[in-house]
């Protein structure tokens, strides 16, 4: 039993780190319609951003996490503004195979200048040992990726879906020109958006970084994951992502329990499954 | 439809004075050459419509206005002010609003967030209660899905949210395109309210006896060019002609 819950917890772990970059990518993908296959890599840069903070500036864990998804949202930003945004109206290929460039370049620098193996990045002194639950054992650290995670995603369901901030996003996915026939400063709105998207994505880096070393390839790992839960929640549904998210990661864990050598795969068969009765996604609206 | 009198309404407009000021303007959709040097004037407190058959470039032109289509040329004055060069939402901005066609209605948004979505652009726009004094329907309807209204409570809608923002040129393509009848009538009487409040109106209308009940001049559009304009005084003398003109 205690192997259990034990792979539930590393579910919930996984599914904090899938809801964040889903959303990441929900965001992105709702209001730029870009399938931005660089989060993955810009995942990792948050890691790094940590890493860097900590060893050459001495700035630790809690600044790292307002810091480092500033700095790596602040460089999707500039990505946005000289890349992305050029794209506008294309199809979603160009998108797709800038943006895979993209990762391809950043994951190669970090590459050469870091290797493959992971960098160590410790628990803050505040987060380490663990509680006694009596069914299980909970690592502090663990439990509080768990909860920070769903609060961010949860504020971030909130920031879109009941602000007026969030009601200008939404417009702007349906109808930009309209929006910004209003005063609305759409390019701006968008290039804050994509940058917004970005940050989540570091931010998981950095809350991964204890957990799972900081690697240059990460985020590739990952990516291919997250992007089945965003398929499966549907793409752009914000809350459909953080669902599924969670959902996927505890799925994928009891897996692990029940039946270890499908646990690899059940995500990719639950979304041909999805796909095949639902092909907008659970939660997704038809285009 | 309730005749209460809109409250202390800002004088928008002294009538009279020139408050937009089209000039050679000429629009393209990417290698479609749809406006060949478009000239008119509207005067403040006008309502000014623009009337033609479908593809003359009415709607392009109200659209070159608000700097929504990406290439065009010419001269568009608002205030005095040039704007052919400026972004569509800096000429929001300056006080234009833009009510397009489709309506516009955002589907993920509720009645209550596409009414309050267009932000206030400058003192003067009508609050909110005096808002469901036009259109009652609506405060029924907030919390509903924008897009399950009627057509003409999205009409309606899709007026209400350009009164808000304090905008005093206020642009209506087609307001009464697919409409009952009854309700059509009820755009009129707003228009006409609107019009007492001093707005500015410039209407694209095709129903030419809906635009004869609110008009105070008309431009006739034909291939991109205005090749008419008269005032109501002169609709009666003019009838044969813009039977000719717009084929009905």
């Amino acid at each position: 039993m205690q192997a259990l819950y034990a792979q539930l917890l590393v579910g919930l772990i996984n599914g904090s780190f899938y809801a964040l970059l889903s959303l990441g990518l929900a965001v992105i993908f709702g209001m730029l319609n870009i399938i931005n296959f660089a989060h993955g890599a810009l995942y990792m840069m948050g890691a790094f951003v940590a890493y860097f903070l900590l060893n050459l500036g001495g700035i630790n864990y809690w600044w790292a996490l307002l810091l480092a998804p500033i700095i790596v949202g602040i460089f999707g930003m500039i990505l946005e503004r000289t890349m992305l945004q050029w794209l506008t109206g294309l199809d979603h290929l160009y998108g797709l195979l800038l943006t895979f460039g993209i990762a391809l370049i950043v994951q190669g620098v970090f590459q050469n200048y870091f290797g493959s193996s992971g960098l160590p990045y410790a628990i803050p002194d505040q987060l380490r040992g663990g509680m006694n639950l009596g069914f299980m054992f909970l690592p502090i650290y663990r439990g509080w990726v768990v909860v920070f995670s769903l609060a961010v995603c949860l504020a971030t369901w909130f920031l879109i879906e009941k602000t007026q901030l969030g009601a200008y996003l939404r417009a702007a996915t349906e109808n930009p020109t309209l929006v910004r026939a209003f005063g609305i400063n759409v390019p701006r709105m968008i290039t804050l958006t994509y940058g917004l998207g970005v940050g989540l994505a570091a931010l998981a880096g950095v809350l991964s970084a204890p957990i799972n070393q900081v690697r240059p390839l990460m985020g590739a790992d990952l990516i291919i994951v997250v992007f089945a839960v965003v398929v499966i929640g549907g793409m752009g549904s914000i809350m459909g992502s953080i669902i599924t998210g969670f959902a996927l990661g505890v799925i994928e864990g009891l897996t692990k329990y029940f039946y270890p050598e499908a646990s690899n795969t059940v995500v990719f068969v639950l979304m041909v499954l999805v796909l095949l009765v639902k092909p907008t996604g659970l939660t997704g609206r038809a285009a | 439809m309730p005749d209460t009198a809109i409250a202390e309404a800002p004088a928008r407009a002294a009538t009279g004075g020139n408050i937009l000021q089209v000039r050679n303007l000429e629009a393209w959709y990417g290698e479609s050459h749809i406006l060949h040097g478009i000239d008119f004037d509207v005067n403040a407190g006008e309502v000014v419509t623009l009337l033609g058959r479908n593809g003359a470039g009415k709607t392009t032109t109200l659209k070159s206005i608000m700097g929504i289509i990406g290439k065009r040329t010419g001269s568009v004055k608002f205030n005095n002010q040039e704007i052919i060069r400026a972004t569509s939402d800096r000429i929001a901005r300056m006080g234009v609003a833009f009510c397009p066609e489709e309506r516009g209605i955002f589907s993920s948004l509720d009645v209550r967030e596409n009414l309050m979505l267009p932000p206030v652009v400058r003192a003067g726009g009508l609050p909110l209660d005096q808002i469901f004094e036009l259109f009652p329907n609506l405060k029924e309807r907030l919390s509903s899905q924008g897009t399950k209204l009627s057509g003409g409570e999205q009409q309606m809608l899709a007026i209400a949210r350009i009164l808000r923002t304090g905008a005093s040129f206020l642009m209506l393509d087609e307001p009464t395109e697919g409409l009952a009848p009854v309700i059509i009538q009820q755009i009129g009487h707003t228009i006409a309210r609107l019009k007492k409040e001093g707005f500015t109106i410039l209407l694209v209308e095709q129903n030419f006896r809906f635009a004869s009940t609110v008009a105070d001049r008309y431009y006739v559009v034909e291939h991109g060019k205005i090749i008419d304009g008269f005032s109501n005084s002169e609709l009666a003398a003019n009838m044969d002609k813009l039977h000719t003109y717009l084929g009905v």
